[in-house]
């Protein structure tokens, strides 16, 4: 038992918080005790420094901003009013707050006004749920669709929607690229007369994607009943975030050990048993690490994409908070960028399991 | 020395030669070379590293170009590779996301095609229970010692029912206590089968203990056969015996020799 929770914590790659479980357990207080002092002192100690920094800075940056407010009132306003203005924005007021980087206790408060808004809307969700689920039911029957709730969305929501976006754009980046890079890995001829496309199109930045994807969209898909900007920017993203794949699919296949391709001249495997039994098993490995590659590509790509396609998730989250200028945008962007970064590292680690699941290669 | 009849011969070499071209004109690994192996003989090659013995053996195995010459195997002249040269290479080569049945049955599937899969299965356990695998049918390839993977890749080229058995020095990459044990296996499973096989080797114990015949190489560039051994030494062989006999100092003296120069 005790060894299953120790082997399952280092498979998800939390071996540092060995001694902690053994801790724990009671294996070895005293030895465990002080090796989890040891390996958690230093994070611990890395995170205050983080926020020690991050809030004198934004303390130096707010009391610029804070002098620069009065004198800018005392000038076209007179003393009497800067006076004001000092004790106004000293009261912690916050009609009068100067705008600058916020600081940790800002992004903490922002992060529980968002949590509180996720909660006001689900319970307003739920509530026009059975308020509407008599007149849907009736609706149904008469075969019209049903009354959607169309109010504004959580935060917690728009989390959900890049989630769904980026997953769409890498499924299709995976279908797009891992075909195709086993056919250019097959082909040398095909490898030669196609780099340049792979070499032109990859480091096109994902705001010319965007473009060149909406301009074909709006035109097929002009009279579609259906969500435009979804798709323009799950395409997008697929479109950005493939050539990793693409690339280490090719490269995958078309350099599988000599010695597999020898074993299978001479026992005269057919085309179909040698790419499906020898070539593709032996490149998987690297399909995947290109895979993981195009994960993190399409994420770091959506916030960008959904920015500017004023589709719906965390990118226009952030746009629109930057837009709008309230007191606590600036937090709240913080915020996003810290739930970006986390969920970024977190789908890494997802694929780094199904990498190593996958694998081979007899690694510890 | 015996004559060979043309009907006894498995494998004949006739005039081969290798040749890789370099801007400074071709560089000959190999000219003029002769083999000839008879039905069920046991024929070693030695030599120096870098005197071409391998590449002989991959160009008999068809993985590899002759510049001139003819190879026939049973009097037919070799097309490509194919599993009538079962080849047993010096790195396993084994597919390491197959278990070790698979890999063997992977081969005997292109074989007997018309067998069922029963059948199939019962030739692959009956060569891997022979090289002493009977209870590591289903572990992946990748789990599996260096010697295990080796005895794997003998029951693979044995299961084949090849022709001519290719052996590119097979137990290279053991250790010697390995070593000692794969060539009793093999010398094992050959024996039942006496299949006419070609092995590769730089250890003049191993040519000794497993061949009728070791044929000595000059080394490259231009390499030939410089001598030949015939090992009379009585099979079935045990190692016991064969140590203690005095004619396996005689061999050994005589292989050492052409070696040293």
């Amino acid at each position: 038992m005790g060894q299953t929770i120790l082997a399952s914590f280092r498979w998800l790659g939390f071996g540092f918080l060995d001694p902690l479980v053994k801790l724990f357990q009671g294996i070895e207080p005293k030895k465990n005790g002080a090796l989890f002092l040891k390996k958690a002192i230093i994070p611990i100690l890395s995170i205050a420094i983080f926020l020690g920094v991050a809030n004198f800075f934004s303390s130096y940056l707010y009391n610029i901003e804070r002098e620069r407010k009065i004198e800018k009132t005392r000038e076209t306003q007179g003393d009497e009013a800067a006076l004001a203005m000092q004790e106004c924005i000293d009261s912690g007021d916050i009609s009068c707050k100067p705008n600058s980087l916020p600081s940790p206790a800002d992004v903490w408060r922002a992060t529980q006004t968002l949590i509180a808004d996720h909660r006001m809307i689900s319970t307003d969700k739920a509530e026009f749920k059975t308020r509407t689920a008599a007149v849907n039911a009736q609706r149904h029957a008469q075969g019209l669709s049903s009354i959607r709730y169309t109010g504004r969305p959580s935060f917690v929501d728009q989390i959900f929607t890049s989630l769904k976006t980026v997953f769409a754009g890498f499924l299709l980046a995976a279908f797009l690229a891992i075909p195709a890079g086993i056919v250019l890995g097959l082909s040398e001829t095909l490898r030669t007369a196609l780099n340049w496309i792979i070499q032109i199109f990859k480091p096109v930045s994902p705001v010319v994607w965007l473009l060149l994807v909406s301009m074909v969209v709006k035109t097929i898909l002009a009279s579609a009943d259906m969500d435009k900007s979804f798709v323009i920017s799950f395409i997008s993203v697929g479109l950005c975030s493939m050539w990793a794949t693409l690339v280490n699919t090719s490269v995958g296949v078309s350099s599988v050990d000599k010695d597999y391709l020898n074993v299978s001249k001479v026992l005269r495997l057919g085309v179909v048993s040698n790419v499906f039994k020898v070539i593709l098993p032996s490149s998987v490995p690297l399909i995947f690490t290109g895979l993981r590659i195009t994960l993190s590509v399409a994420w770091m790509v959506l916030i960008a994409i959904e920015l500017l396609a004023q589709s719906p998730g965390l990118g226009s989250f952030v746009w629109e908070e930057f837009q709008n200028g309230a007191n606590d945008s600036n937090a709240k962007i913080i915020v996003a960028m810290f739930v970006i970064g986390g969920i970024g590292f977190a789908l890494d680690r997802l694929m780094m399991l199904v990498q190593k699941a996958v694998s081979y290669e007899s690694k510890a | 020395m015996e004559v060979l009849t043309e009907e006894k011969i498995m494998l004949e070499c006739r005039d081969i030669k290798k040749a890789y071209p370099t801007p400074k004109g071709d560089f000959v690994v190999l000219e003029n070379f002769q083999l000839q192996a008879k039905e069920s003989e046991f024929v070693s090659i030695i030599g120096h590293s870098g005197c071409g013995k391998s590449t002989l053996l991959t160009m008999i195995a068809g993985l590899n170009d002759i510049t001139a010459g003819a190879i026939t195997v049973a009097n037919y002249p070799i097309q490509g590779a194919g599993p009538d040269r079962a080849v047993v290479f010096q790195s396993p080569s084994l597919f390491p996301w197959m278990t070790s049945l698979e890999n063997v049955l992977i081969g005997v599937k292109q074989v007997f095609p018309h067998a069922t899969t029963n059948q199939r299965l019962e030739i692959c356990k009956y060569y891997l229970s022979k090289v002493g695998l009977a209870d590591s049918f289903y572990k992946k390839a990748k789990d599996l010692s260096q010697g295990m993977k080796q005895r794997v890749g003998i029951a693979r080229a044995f299961a084949l029912k090849p022709k001519v058995l290719l052996l590119d020095e097979p137990f290279g990459m053991l250790d010697s206590m390995t070593r000692i044990e794969l060539q009793d296996v093999l010398i094992d499973v050959w024996s039942k089968e006496k299949i006419t096989a070609i092995m590769v080797t730089h250890d003049v114990d191993e040519a000794i203990f497993l061949s009728d015949r070791v044929i000595m190489m000059t080394s490259g560039p231009y390499a030939k056969v410089g001598e030949v051994a015939h090992i009379k030494l009585e099979r079935p062989r045990n190692r016991k015996t064969v140590v203690e006999h005095p004619d396996f100092y005689k061999y050994r003296q005589q292989l050492l020799t052409f070696l040293d120069h």
